[in-house]
């Protein structure tokens, strides 16, 4: 019984931090752009499919990490520079068409360079299960949790320490003032997607040997990722994250104790149920609309 | 293309004399039937644009209240023996009550938290007719019958052309009625600036929730009569790529034009046809076409156009 509700939480927490890498990266994005970037699950595929692919050459995994976290990030600055920037003025319906177009673009690009096919990569660290007070866990499942938490600390440090991260949160606040100040807000903006590239490539890797890759890993990855973000009030960092882990644990309890048909729709009733009381999300500001 | 934007009943003419003297140019029933398709997708972008261009409020769960619609038919029809009128109006009424119960919440929401919660409405229905096999035929989808009134079998594409034709020229009608209404007044009002509109007394609310109920309709409908017509439908009709190819007809047609919505799904239907040659290139080309109109035409297809006649618009 305890097991059992232990087994689901353990899983949950890790798609849940999966969920939460891909949400913070959506949060980066929108705060400095104003833009919800539908090909974030791509970014996520990139990794997964370059690390599966590159290892199978003979590449050592980490260097096949770092390479596809590389790939991601040109992709992610790309994308930011020739569709996003430039649509800078227009309307939320037309970016957000513009992301999914580079989203389906990125998938046809990845077909033609990796196939259809499932790609397997191997446990970093073998298969053998850990025993957790009767509950059993892939060692993946820690490298899983370890590295997100460890992004996630570093993301946070980032913004607090650095001088990039704080002109990222000043754009996030006010564009026209940030630019004032002397802030390159275009630059930003291609930071900002750079690094939610980085954060979506490793966490693809990283979850690869527990997903399999293949191109279309990203889309329900991405959206979920979406909702986590939009659930922890979009644009707040730590939000993200934590509706990143609520998404993840609630599907595995659903799935576990309900219906593991209907795994997928939990995440999409849970956010439906927090947007009709909390139409800002849990921890999202109440926006006043300016006249 | 000055006619076609701003002449309420000669774009209504000119939309009317296309679908009639079409047939003439269409070799075979293959093309008969592209364009049956494209007709639906229009009566569908026609009611979505009403939403997304007029009341500036974007929905990525549209191809929900389609599969709805189709499925009502297939399952009542074929399961329970309806009459296929019947299941029609029973799904739309479905349909418009369901849009009914999620919009109020709902249309209270802005901009991208709008397009979450009508994404997850999409995604759910969705995972529905995958998930119960039993009345839906799970992922493989199901036989629909034909569709039968008064005696009368549909069947061919020479008589769905014309029924899709009819149809298609109701909803824009009913449309372009709309929009020069009180209430599409009110409803442009609405998108401009939603504050201003309710501080000169607008019941922003009101119309919102009317013209996502009136669009959900639309595309119940359509789903329907689309289910009878194939004979087959399975839940990909219903998913979040589905209702994202809508959205994009009605983006890259042109936001709050009808005829741009027209526009945009009759060549977004056309479209991947034509790329059938390029084979493995498809979602290369098709994603790059996206991205690139959106960034090179933000206002869409036929306004952008319209915008080139400016002498004309002048005379």
């Amino acid at each position: 019984m305890f097991a059992e509700l232990l087994q689901y939480l353990l899983s949950g927490l890790t798609i849940g931090a999966i969920y939460a890498l891909a949400g913070l990266g959506f949060s980066i994005i929108y705060n400095a752009s104003h833009v919800i970037n539908f090909a974030q699950g791509e970014f996520i595929m990139i990794g997964g499919m370059a690390a599966a692919t590159l290892t199978a050459s003979g590449v050592p995994l980490p260097l096949a990490i770092l390479i596809g976290c590389g790939g991601a990030m040109l992709v992610g600055v790309l994308v930011a520079k020739f569709a996003v920037e430039r649509a800078r003025n227009a309307s939320t319906v037309t970016l957000i068409i513009i992301t999914i177009g580079a989203s389906i673009f990125l998938r046809g690009v990845a077909e033609l360079v990796w196939g259809k096919d499932f790609k397997r990569l191997d446990a970093f660290s073998g298969e053998t299960p850990i025993q957790v007070l009767g509950a059993s866990m892939q060692p993946q499942s820690l490298w899983v949790v370890g590295t997100a938490g460890v992004l996630i600390v570093a993301i946070g440090l980032f913004f607090a320490k650095t001088l990039t991260g704080k002109a990222i949160l000043a754009t996030s606040h006010n564009r026209l003032a940030a630019q004032l100040v002397g802030i390159d807000v275009k630059r930003v903006v291609l930071a900002s997607f750079a690094l939610s590239a980085a954060l979506g490539a490793i966490g693809g890797a990283v979850v690869a040997p527990i997903t399999f890759s293949y191109t279309e890993m990203g889309i329900m990855l991405g959206l979920k990722g979406f909702t986590a973000a939009v659930l922890g009030g979009l644009g707040h960092g730590p939000g993200a994250v934590a509706g990143g882990l609520i998404v993840g644990i609630a599907e595995a309890l659903g799935a576990g104790y309900i219906s593991s048909a209907y795994k997928d729709a939990v995440a999409f009733v849970i956010i439906l149920a927090v947007l009709l009381f909390m139409p800002n999300g849990l921890f999202g500001k109440r926006g006043t609309e300016r006249v | 293309m000055n006619a076609l934007l701003h002449g309420r009943l000669t774009g209504l003419l000119a939309l009317g004399a296309v679908i009639a003297v079409l047939p003439a140019f269409l070799p075979n029933n293959f093309y008969l039937d592209i364009a049956i398709l494209a007709g639906f997708n229009a009566v569908v972008c026609v009611g979505l644009n009403l939403l997304i261009g007029y009341a500036g409020q974007i929905s990525l769960g549209h191809a929900g209240f389609f599969g709805i619609g189709a499925y009502a038919s297939g399952v009542l029809v074929g399961v329970y023996g309806w009459p296929p009128v019947l299941a029609l109006l029973a799904g739309a009424v479905f349909v418009g009550l369901l849009a009914f119960l999620v919009a109020k919440p709902i249309l209270r929401l802005k901009g991208h938290y709008l397009a979450m919660a009508t994404l997850g409405i999409g995604i759910i229905v969705s995972i529905v007719l995958r998930t119960e096999s039993g009345l839906t035929g799970g992922p493989d989808g199901m036989m629909v019958e034909p569709f039968r009134i008064f005696g009368v079998e549909l069947y061919g594409e020479k008589v769905w052309y014309w029924v899709v034709g009819v149809l298609l020229v109701g909803v824009v009608w009913l449309s372009l009625n709309l929009i020069d209404s009180p209430m599409g007044r009110a409803l442009r009002a609405v998108h401009g600036s939603e504050v201003a509109a309710e501080v000169v007394g607008v019941d922003t609310a009101r119309f919102k929730v009317l013209v996502f109920v009136l669009s959900a309709v639309f595309a119940s409908v359509a789903g329907s009569l689309f289910a009878h017509y194939t004979g087959l439908i399975t839940p990909a009709k219903a998913d979040f790529f589905k209702s994202i190819e809508l959205v994009t007809m009605v983006v890259f047609g042109g936001m709050a034009s009808t005829f741009g919505a027209v526009v945009g799904a009759v060549v977004l239907t056309l479209l991947p046809q034509a790329l059938t040659v390029f084979q493995d290139y498809q979602q290369i080309v098709l994603g790059g076409i996206l991205m690139a109109t959106m960034v090179f035409m933000p206002k869409g297809l036929l306004p952008t156009l319209a915008a080139l006649l400016p002498a004309r618009r002048r005379a």
